[in-house]
């Protein structure tokens, strides 16, 4: 098995869900399943072959540096979850030792 | 328990008809729009494909079309006709869930692209459509918030991610539809709905105020009964848009004179070997077979062709894609719209946001997610996604070849009819699988259909034929699906298919 339940709950961590452990037992050997399938394509990647990240050529798009209307203050936080003094409202971002 | 037949002309008729009759004051935009809001109050608890309407809005827009054609003004093609919009679309008044609990009640602050110009066409948006949560996953058992039932048989899925959309339109509770296709949340759906569904090709349709999953891949595209009426809204919701900086700036495909005209005498049909045989429906392959013939009778040229990369789509779709989704829906941090769970002055904001994402996500989104942080860490990145970047160009140039001969590669559009409900409901892999021939049309960029051709003599449910073709040649696409169509083969939902 490649995946274990510690490794899946610190990959939980990394992408900042919060995972029970039902979830946690569910969801390892599911994972494990699916990550051995899609191994398969390691056979075929040759180091000659270019990687495409996407379909199209892209070219950077730009545009005049110029003032063009936006949303107002009051439209960007109609759906905030909280509001305090015209800002968004966010829980503390430091621990009390800090 | 089946759905009751539609009795209302109006719900029968195409689109393209419904807004003649409306343009020439055979009938009203207000009559056309509320035998739809009818059968959406009459069905709708069965098929569940809706997950908000705004009937009084719908109305109002129908109301304002009417006003116009009495006051003279010029009415657009499909100016009064009713449409189900996908729920991954920004509409200002109505909330946008995307079928997750995370975005419950979020009313967005501006349209997307594809609704500007929907509401600029004068067409009447009904409601939004039920769908796996984030467009992942092919059935609709994802979505937060409720499943959708095939209008077909009640106990069947209906496809995903857009199921909704698609039963809107087999259930006849609206003649259009909007949808998104990543990996086939279009076509599968309209494949197992016995519908017509079109991937435009990536860059032909704006992704400007639609939910992003995986960005690379996402495009919007039109969904209806008809071969025809998919054309009209494509040329309508098509083309440049410089709020999408990989919009394509070039005029939209001649789509709808492709559907007028179905000639298709010469046309080189490449079959691809890789889709179809072992682990394929023996009544899907039966009415495959049957639609192969019938553009041969009508003077396509049919070859079989070889794309061998394309049995590793599958797995380079299911690297490419989580990676995406992993960096996409990092926005959804409870910061500034959206869920929010455990602000009660104990936990920090970064507990905030795991407590929320922990609570808000389903299971599948929290897979994916999880894949595409392994995908891309540190250690696996190059074993995992620098392969499954390489097997996209090999995808590309198994195209690039066939192309090189051929007009447009075709295939059955996905394995299977319409499975029963929670037959593959914990089984990701089993559902992974029901878009084995999709995948790489979505990879390589190129547009791609699902057209009807009647249905599986093994379970009576509906199967789809896939036709890809390169990029800016969606015209192809309604070429053959209207050559399809001209042998008979079109939806055939109503009071003998309802079961």
């Amino acid at each position: 098995m490649a995946l274990s339940i510690t490794e899946v709950a610190r990959l939980g961590a990394l992408a900042r869900i919060s995972l029970t452990d039902a979830e946690l037992e569910h969801l390892a050997p599911q994972l494990d399943l699916i990550l051995e399938a899609v191994a398969e394509v390691a056979k075929v990647a040759d180091p000659d072959i270019p990687p495409t990240s996407h379909a199209l050529p892209l070219v950077n798009v730009f545009r005049e540096d110029e003032v063009r209307p936006s949303l107002t203050n009051a439209q960007v936080l109609s759906a905030a979850p909280a509001v305090e003094d015209e800002r968004f409202r966010v829980p503390r971002i430091l621990g009390e030792e800090e | 328990m089946r759905l009751p037949a539609p009795t209302n002309p109006l719900l029968t008729s195409s689109a393209t008809e419904l807004a003649e009759l409306i343009r020439n004051g055979e009938v009203s935009a207000r009559e056309v729009t509320e035998a739809h809001l009818d059968r959406i109050a009459e069905v709708d608890e069965q098929v569940l494909a809706f997950l908000s309407v705004d009937a009084d809005r719908a109305k109002q827009t129908a109301d304002r079309v009417d006003a116009k054609r009495r006051n003279g003004e010029q009415l657009g093609p499909l100016a009064g006709v009713p449409l189900a919009l996908k729920d991954i679309f920004t509409y200002q008044g109505m909330p946008t869930t995307c079928g997750s609990r995370i975005l419950a009640g979020w009313h967005p602050p501006y349209d997307s692209t594809v609704t500007r110009r929907l509401l600029d066409a004068d067409i009447v948006i009904l409601g939004k459509t039920n769908m796996d949560e984030f467009a992942m996953g092919s059935s609709t058992e994802n979505s937060g918030y409720q499943t959708t039932h095939n209008p077909l048989d009640l106990d069947r899925i209906p496809g995903g991610s857009g199921g909704g959309s698609a039963a809107a339109l087999a259930a006849y509770q609206a003649p259009l539809a909007m949808g998104t296709d990543t990996g086939g949340s279009i076509r599968q759906p309209a494949s197992v709905t016995g519908t017509v569904g079109i991937k435009p090709t990536y860059g032909g349709t704006s992704r400007y105020g639609v939910v992003a999953m995986a960005s690379s891949l996402d495009t919007p595209g039109p969904c209806a009964r008809s071969v025809l009426d998919a054309a009209v809204l494509h040329e309508v919701i098509g083309g440049w848009d410089p709020m999408d900086s990989t919009s394509i700036n070039e005029p939209v495909p001649a789509v709808v004179a492709a559907a007028r005209s179905g000639e298709i005498k010469g046309l080189r049909v490449g079959v691809v070997t890789e889709l179809g045989g072992e682990g394929y429906q023996s009544g899907v392959l039966a009415r495959y077979q049957a639609a192969l013939r019938a553009l041969q009778e009508q003077g396509a040229e049919l070859t079989e062709v070889s794309c061998p990369h394309f049995d590793y789509a599958l797995g380079a779709y299911y690297l490419i894609m989580p990676s995406e989704v992993s960096s996409n829906l990092a926005r959804f941090d409870a910061m500034r719209y959206g869920l929010r769970i455990g602000d009660d002055g104990t936990h920090s904001a970064e507990e905030v946001t795991n407590l929320t994402r922990g609570e808000g996500f389903g299971a599948e989104v929290k897979r994916r997610i999880i894949i595409g942080t392994y995908a891309l860490s540190s250690g696996y990145y190059d074993a995992y996604y620098g392969s499954a970047q390489k097997v996209r160009t090999l995808i590309k140039r198994d195209f690039d070849r066939a192309f090189a001969k051929l007009d447009v590669l075709v295939s059955p559009s996905s394995p299977t009819t319409a499975w029963r409900i929670g037959e593959r409901a914990d089984d990701p892999l089993a559902m992974y699988k029901a878009d084995l021939c999709t995948i790489p049309a979505n990879m390589a960029g190129n547009c791609a259909g699902s057209f009807p051709i009647g249905n599986s003599s093994d379970d009576g449910m509906p199967v789809g034929f896939q036709v890809m073709a390169p990029a800016m040649a969606d015209d192809r696409l309604y070429r053959v699906g209207a050559a399809l169509e001209r042998t008979g083969l079109r939806y055939s939902g109503g009071e003998d298919a309802f079961r």
